[in-house]
């Protein structure tokens, strides 16, 4: 069963001329549950912003349209703000792309986890420190109880993005959506970050939804993946007939622009295959 | 959510079929143009540039021709009003709109000459504390935050009390109390630009000290100096009024608009026009002025850009 | 923090001592020696002229005079009057008192206002409330306040008489002074209509003082909200489902006051130069008004001393700007 159900969204904003800018135009999405999606596509191609507006992240000034856009049943386009607040940061959270900005400089770690399990739980003050120190612990971060009164500013960004899926993960949701969660890491701290978020979504069993550039972070996790391209899809499918037989050519496009898939001699780019991104819209 | 995924940004970066690239100084151009309250404060300066200038054509009346006969008439719309006077007379009969209009010389040259005077030393003296560095840098920087400790109205009073009363001292220490942020700002742009490449290859290819500062690093940092000189236009504008109105500034019978506010004071009861026109002349200028520099400010930073 | 702290006390040292420098410099460059300037009109013989410059260590080298003047200045000797001969300290300490209370009633009108509109704008952005409030704070921004002072006496105190025009309180009113307060030594004297002359005197120069620093909190407070909005911090906040007043109130404004504290701070610099116009547009009898008349006069020591003393007055405040900031940032609290 679709946990998260998006048909035909589009997201467009009004340039300074009046006109419309599309960020993404007629996507569809589906994510079941327990399940790990990713969304793949180049820097700068509107990736997040389909999974900002299933969270009503966007600015108040972007226009999304969808024929339908359904969490766990629940219709988001018409659910009341307050309804909408109720869900978010319980049964769906996002973490961001860089761990650091993320987290509010003037609060300490324990304030912020604990932000999200007051207004979501009943649980009173002792237990949501207990929690908190518990959730600490879950993402792997050493001496929780001390760190509860940390700083951001007192941390690496690897511990960082760890607060914010231990934010995230508070309330174990039933989707956590991953918006380049390791880019702004160090490479040896990804791949640790990459099995956390993978760990606590076999041990919750919740939907991962991963927006990424990078194929062989696909390649690792993803059960299905969907390859967006200048705010369109290029293509759904499972995650071994994207690399054994990928359907669209900007698809192939990409995978040849691995640097392990291109030989020698110049590295292909992306445009060599695939019409320009105008020729799109 | 990276920076190229913002939707904010998305808009520039996609458009690849947009109008083509535009030099860097006239896309400024446009997007001051683009900015309602900035036109409208160039505007409403152009017209005092060109009221300055033509200020013996415009004028009705000569502005230290005494009528002895019209004292304190009202403006030409009220009751008592004459039409020769049309903004009314002062306590000793004279035209106050042409002592307006002739005061609009005193208050542009005193932005000019002290944003001038403020600007040139402060670039000077930035340079030097940027460029040399070390104990020069501290001790140029030292001298700077002493001037800056005292409120910038009091010491240039005192200054005026130095040097004495008048308009040309009263600029003088206004650029003098003003020059600290041009040396700050400058100081500043060379200590973040003298490390760059670009600087470096010039320095190799065995460009002088000299030309070194002026022709390679200052042209970088002009941004903000250009948006600090619009601001010190305005302030140098009121301090100028605040001293002429104290009786250390410009004295009587200038026409210059503080002065006129300190001959007016003891009118407030009996005839309010001598006292609310020269006010309005300082308001309208100052806030065209800052209208200009604040169109200025969002050009020129990126960071309040396409927002 | 203790790093912190000290690294600030160590920076203002070679202000303070510049700041002694310029005072001893200042009478020192004046046309004509001290002992005339001391004289004023009625001249001085060359024979008492000598005595006097003896008597006053102005004949002694330059250096010598300094040191002087410093250890003076440590002792407490900031000169003295010319014209009332008293000491310029306690001549300071008499008036101070009334330039405090006009001013902490300016910066709080200011802050409180100034923030307020601020926050209001930045989340009303591009509303026509956004447009009126930006609109107004550049007036103020632009406004020669000596003549907003005059504008506001013909409409308040001539036109409508609603306000007094001049002074601290009503000559009428008599009570003992214990902290130099008049809201408060009226209140702590028991007698509600001193109190309520005090506030009406108040009203106008607290306005007028409190003009532009109003605008400058406004403008300033508006950009630092816009900026903060935009971080993704307040996106992880939304994205916890709390309601918009948290993210607003709580999240967004904790970060945005404190460049918005580092702004109210600088501008207690124009605060002192806006009370020279103010005081003397309505008398107020502060300090303000006690250096302009000390010029008119030529009270040389007492400007000097004047100056001296408003210096070490803003450095202070700018210290302990410096230090809040220190404590509402936790970036530099813990490091």
């Amino acid at each position: 069963m679709a946990l998260l159900e998006v048909r035909n969204l589009s997201v467009s904003f009004e340039t300074a001329s009046g006109d419309l800018f599309y960020a993404v135009r007629g996507i569809d999405i589906s994510v079941d549950v327990g399940e790990v999606l990713a969304i793949v596509g180049e820097s700068g191609s509107c990736k997040s912003v389909a999974m900002l507006a299933v969270m009503g992240l966007l600015p108040p000034v972007a226009i999304v349209k969808a024929d339908v856009m359904r969490f766990d049943g629940r219709d988001l386009l018409t659910l009341s703000p307050r309804q909408r607040r109720d869900l978010s940061g319980r049964e769906m959270a996002m973490i961001f792309q860089e761990p650091v900005a993320s987290l509010n400089p003037c609060f300490t770690v324990g304030f912020q986890i604990e932000e999200t399990l007051r207004k979501h739980t009943d649980l009173d003050a002792a237990a949501r420190h207990q929690r908190a120190i518990e959730l600490l612990q879950a993402v792997g971060i050493p001496e929780p109880e001390r760190r509860l009164g940390s700083f951001p500013h007192q941390m690496s960004g690897g511990q960082c993005q760890r607060v914010m899926i231990a934010i995230a993960t508070a309330c174990t949701p039933r989707l956590l959506i991953a918006d380049e969660p390791t880019t702004a890491l160090d490479v040896t701290v990804q791949k640790q970050v990459l099995d956390l978020l993978l760990r606590l979504q076999a041990e919750n069993g919740m939907a991962l939804v991963l927006i990424t550039h990078d194929m062989g972070v696909v390649a690792e996790t993803a059960d299905r993946v969907i390859v967006q391209y200048a705010g369109r899809k290029m293509e759904d499918t499972d995650v071994v007939s994207l690399f054994s037989a990928p359907e669209s050519p900007y698809t192939r496009a990409l995978l040849s622009a691995l640097p392990e898939n291109a030989g020698s001699g110049r590295l292909p780019t992306v445009s060599d295959f695939a019409p320009p991104a105008e020729a799109m819209k | 959510m990276s920076a190229t995924d913002d939707p904010h940004l998305g808009t520039a970066e996609q458009e690849p079929l947009g109008p083509p690239p535009i030099a860097p100084w006239r896309e400024s151009w446009h997007y001051f143009l683009a900015n309602r309250g900035a036109v409208i404060g160039l505007v409403v300066l152009a017209l005092l540039v060109l009221t300055a200038i033509f200020a013996p054509l415009l004028a009705p009346h000569d502005p230290t021709m005494q009528y002895r006969d019209a004292l304190l008439v009202p403006p030409a719309w009220l009751e008592r009003g004459r039409p020769e006077f049309l903004l009314g007379t002062d306590a000793l009969g004279r035209d106050i709109l042409s002592r307006l209009i002739f005061g609009a010389r005193f208050s542009l040259v005193i932005g000019l000459v002290v944003v001038a005077l403020a600007l040139v030393s402060g670039i000077f003296v930035g340079l030097i504390a940027g460029y040399f560095g070390g104990w020069i840098d501290s001790a140029i920087m030292r001298v700077m935050d002493i001037i800056l400790a005292f409120p910038s109205l009091l010491l240039a009073l005192v200054l005026v009390a130095i040097i004495g009363p008048g308009l040309f001292n009263a600029m003088l220490a206004i650029a003098v109390v003003l020059q600290p942020h041009f040396a700050r700002l400058t100081r500043g742009a060379v200590i973040a630009e003298k490390n760059r490449e670009y600087v470096t290859a010039a320095r190799v290819a065995g460009a002088s000290n000299l030309r070194l500062m002026v022709r390679t690093i200052l042209p970088n940092c002009l941004g903000p100096l250009i948006v600090q000189a619009t601001l010190s236009f305005s302030n140098a504008i009121l301090d100028a009024a605040a001293l002429g109105f104290l009786g250390m500034g410009a004295q009587p019978p200038t026409p210059e608009w503080g002065t006129m506010l300190a001959e007016a004071r003891e009118f407030i009861t009996s005839a309010w026009w001598v006292v609310t026109m020269p006010g309005i002349a300082i308001l309208i200028t100052v806030l065209a002025v800052n209208l200009i520099g604040d169109g200025l400010r969002d050009t020129f930073d990126p960071k309040l850009r396409r927002s | 923090m203790v790093r912190f702290i000290l690294n600030r006390l160590l920076l203002i040292v070679p202000t303070f001592i510049g700041i002694t420098l310029v005072a001893f410099i200042f009478i020192r460059l004046l046309p004509g020696d001290p002992v005339i300037l001391m004289a004023g009109e009625r001249g001085v013989s060359a024979e008492r002229h000598a005595e006097l410059m003896a008597q006053f260590g102005f004949d002694q080298p330059l250096w010598k005079q300094y040191v002087d003047y410093v250890s003076g200045l440590l002792h407490g000797n900031f000169g003295y009057s010319y014209s009332t001969k008293k000491p310029v300290l306690s001549e300071f300490m008499a008036r101070f008192p009334a330039t405090l209370e006009l001013g902490l009633c300016a910066i709080v009108l200011a802050s409180v206002l100034g923030i307020a509109a601020g926050i209001l704008a930045a989340i009303r952005r591009g509303s026509w409330i956004d447009q009126v409030t930006m609109g107004t704070a550049l007036v103020g921004y632009s406004m020669p306040i000596f003549w907003w002072a005059l504008l506001l006496i013909i409409l308040f105190s001539t036109k409508l008489g609603w306000t007094p025009v001049s002074g601290r309180i009503a000559l009428t009113q008599f009570f003992p002074s214990v902290t130099g307060f008049m809201l408060i030594d009226s209140l702590l004297a028991g007698k509600p209509a001193a109190f309520w002359s005090a506030v009406q005197h108040l009203i106008l120069p607290t306005i007028v003082l409190a003009t532009i620093p109003l605008a400058v909190i406004a403008r300033q407070t508006r950009s630092a909200m816009l900026e903060v909005l935009g971080e993704v911090y307040i996106m992880t906040a939304k994205s916890k489902g709390l309601t918009p007043r948290r993210v607003i109130w709580l999240h967004a404004l904790r970060n945005a006051l404190i460049p918005v504290v580092t702004t109210i701070g600088l501008q207690v610099s124009v605060l002192i130069g806006g009370a020279i116009l103010t005081e003397t547009i309505f008398s107020w009898p502060g300090i303000g008004k006690w250096m302009i008349d000390s010029i008119s006069r030529r009270d040389y020591q007492v400007v000097q001393g004047g100056l001296l003393l408003i210096a070490a007055v803003v450095m202070f405040v700018n210290l302990t700007v410096d230090l809040l900031y220190g404590l509402i940032n936790p970036r530099v609290r813990y490091r």
